[in-house]
């Protein structure tokens, strides 16, 4: 009787098994095959032998170390600076009352808008054509500055170009969360805090942030993932070739490895995911160590 | 600290914006807390009493009218200038903070000439942990605490600054029924030893009754009755708070005096030596009937409940205006309900009389 139920519940069990295993498990464990295989010929299917060549090249690869460098530039001053800019504008939010549900609906646009589209307006902003300096540069003229090429130009105005795109991309979302975290908060302990004579900064600093910091968190860690795994972004505004603009991210290169320009280097392509996904994990591992030691409750 | 408010009102504007007219929680209220007392303000859920106790804290701006704390005219003072401690029904404690940081919390904020050094902020606190007996748990996050526990947790960081006046809005309504009998108890032993002008809000008469020195008994924004307890309940000025005291509650009928005698129906309960002709609404409290084979009041008997140390008889009369009557006798004087009738004679203090129209109290002489 006993064996038989447990029977019944592996069968219940077994779509999701069957699916994770072909579409998850099985690719994961050809990903790990691939990357130690060396001299992988993908016409022939066939390969040398194992071994560690594969990762050597790759982190030999300077296309690949300007990937890693790009993509922990938009980590890091994406990241904070996003979720920093969406608190204050929650926290603005939360304090309106007229036109409130207004400006949430502008600050949510961006969220539902195509990544090609926001890429499309942000050419125009910043693109310099025959035609135009883009509206950027026209700007930045009328200050009596002269014109950057942010598309084609310097690696600092390509990086700012990039960050500025990211962080308004991945701003409604952070905002929604935060301002329903904000909104979460009872009002019973903002009014505790009135009646003991609170000052703003310290209710913000010892009630709001501590309330809201699981959200925080999970907005920090979601953050570095996505922002680690960033290319649709990239491609938007630089166009397919991001090797040559010098904009290539980690998931770029693995693209570019597989099925770019340079591509059909299966091998390569699994070598640099592993080591994405080895950093990946050790950043989180890093966000969920820090977070149980501060959101408290 | 004594606690007068005057002409104090405060109106909302209506949700229904087609509408017009304010919304007005509180109208016109004026009493006078005297200092050291602990007030119960009562009333049913929607009359007012919390908005009351938001404007003494500061709060809420009463729409017009005055607040003083003695001879100080708090009214447009801001609630962290008023010297209130405040207490929440869901007590309102921080849930990242430990008990001993929960408490130290309003002395954190002093500032000036006020400041406190740590080790007199840590010394305070257990002085007022040591008042509320969680001594012990200085170092337990709220969530590691029962409500009982939090509740006084949330009346030590009320007191840890020396309030003027301490506020508590609902304090027992989110404590089981046995904690409840307890933290009230507390409250009261907590109040007598600060000696602290208390406030609370209910809408729980028992707790008023039981706690309070004084009940403010409140409807739709109105001060219906304040009094002592005892008195509230034996003598009641309207018909409102007639029926809101007391449990079972008293027992209405529709009766009508005719050349000084109570009828109820056709037949004639009592004597009402002093009021005039007409009808009148009836209060009879359970304890009021008197089982008098004899007795001019005769009931259709539903059933009888024993209760141990009382009897509880339910019956119907046509003149009621109640689903049934509840008359409340000691057991041993239990008539032997056989039939399906059954007789009373009344305690004329325990039957009160109600103009229809002002539902104010009629009075007549008892011999």
């Amino acid at each position: 009787m006993k064996k038989l139920s447990s029977l019944k519940g592996w069968l219940y069990l077994l779509p999701a098994i069957l699916f994770l295993g072909f579409f998850m498990v099985y690719p994961l464990i050809d990903v790990v095959m691939y990357s130690f295989e060396e001299g992988y010929n993908f016409a022939s299917q066939s390969h040398f032998g194992y071994g560690l060549y594969n990762f050597k090249y790759v982190l030999h690869d300077p296309y690949f170390l300007q990937a890693v460098k790009n993509t922990f530039i938009i980590v890091i001053i994406t990241v904070p600076l996003s979720t920093g800019i969406a608190l204050l504008i929650s926290l603005g939010l939360n304090s309106i009352k007229p036109l409130k549900e207004l400006y949430q609906t502008v600050y949510f646009l961006p969220y539902v808008t195509n990544t090609l589209a926001v890429g499309l307006v942000f050419m125009i902003l910043f693109k310099k054509t025959a035609y135009s300096e883009g509206l950027v540069n026209l700007l930045l003229n009328s200050l009596g500055m002269s014109s950057v090429d942010f598309i084609d130009g310097p690696y600092w105005a390509k990086i700012f170009v990039m960050c500025f795109y990211t962080i308004w991309v991945v701003m409604p979302f952070k905002i929604l969360i935060l301002t329903s975290a904000l909104a979460g908060v009872k009002k019973d302990y903002y009014n505790a805090a009135r009646v003991d004579g609170t000052s703003k900064c310290r209710i913000f600093y010892k009630i709001t942030l501590p309330m809201i910091s699981p959200m925080i968190f999970y907005l920090v860690i979601t953050g570095f993932i996505g922002a680690f795994k960033a290319y649709a972004d990239e491609v938007a505004i630089f166009g397919t070739n991001l090797n040559a603009a010098g904009m290539n991210t980690i998931v770029g290169y693995v693209y570019d490895m597989l099925y770019g320009n340079s591509g059909g280097y299966p091998s390569y392509a699994s070598a640099a995911s592993l080591i994405l996904f080895a950093i990946v994990f050790t950043i989180t591992v890093i966000n969920l160590l820090i977070s149980k030691k501060n959101v408290q409750y | 600290m004594k606690v007068i408010l005057k002409n104090l009102t405060k109106k909302f504007p209506n949700r229904n914006k087609k509408i017009k007219e304010d919304v007005v929680a509180v109208d016109n209220f004026d009493f006078e807390i005297p200092d050291g007392k602990l007030i119960g303000l009562l009333g049913p859920s929607g009359c007012g009493k919390s908005t009351t106790l938001n404007m003494i804290s500061g709060l809420e701006k009463p729409t017009s009218g005055r607040i003083f704390f003695g001879d100080d005219d708090v009214t447009d003072l801001p609630a962290e200038h008023r010297g209130v401690g405040l207490v929440f029904q869901n007590y309102a404690l921080y849930p990242h903070l430990t008990v001993r940081q929960n408490i130290i919390f309003p002395l954190q904020n002093l500032k000036g000439d006020k400041k406190m050094t740590m080790d007199a902020m840590n010394a305070k606190a257990d002085e007022v942990a040591k008042l509320v007996q969680i001594g012990e748990y200085m170092d337990r996050r709220p969530s590691e605490l029962s409500g009982g526990q939090q509740q006084r947790v949330a009346i030590a960081r009320a007191l840890v600054k020396t309030p003027r006046v301490l506020l508590l809005d609902e304090p027992l309504s989110n404590l089981d029924a046995r904690l409840r009998l307890q933290t009230r108890e507390e409250i009261k032993r907590i109040q007598r030893e600060t000696g602290v002008t208390t406030i609370f809000v209910t809408h729980d008469q028992e707790e008023a009754m039981s706690i309070s020195d004084m009940i403010v008994v409140m409807k739709d924004g109105r001060l219906m009755q304040m009094d002592k307890p005892q008195t509230v309940y034996d003598d009641p000025k309207n018909f409102f708070v007639a029926k809101f005291l007391g449990t079972p509650a008293i027992n209405t009928f529709d009766g009508e005096v005719k050349s000084e005698k109570l009828y109820l129906g056709d037949s004639a309960v009592l004597n009402v030596p002093g009021v005039k002709d007409g009808p009148v609404y009836v209060g009879i409290r359970p304890e009021g009937f008197i089982p008098d084979e004899n007795g001019p009041m005769e009931c259709d008997l539903s059933a009888v409940e024993v209760m141990g140390r009382d009897t509880s008889i339910v019956s119907t009369h046509p003149a009621m205006t109640v689903v049934a009557i509840r008359s409340i006798i000691l057991s041993e004087n239990r008539p032997d309900a056989t039939g399906n009738k059954v007789r009373f004679s009344l305690k004329p203090y325990k039957v009160l009389l109600f103009d229809k129209t002002t539902e104010e109290r009629i009075y007549f002489d008892i011999k």
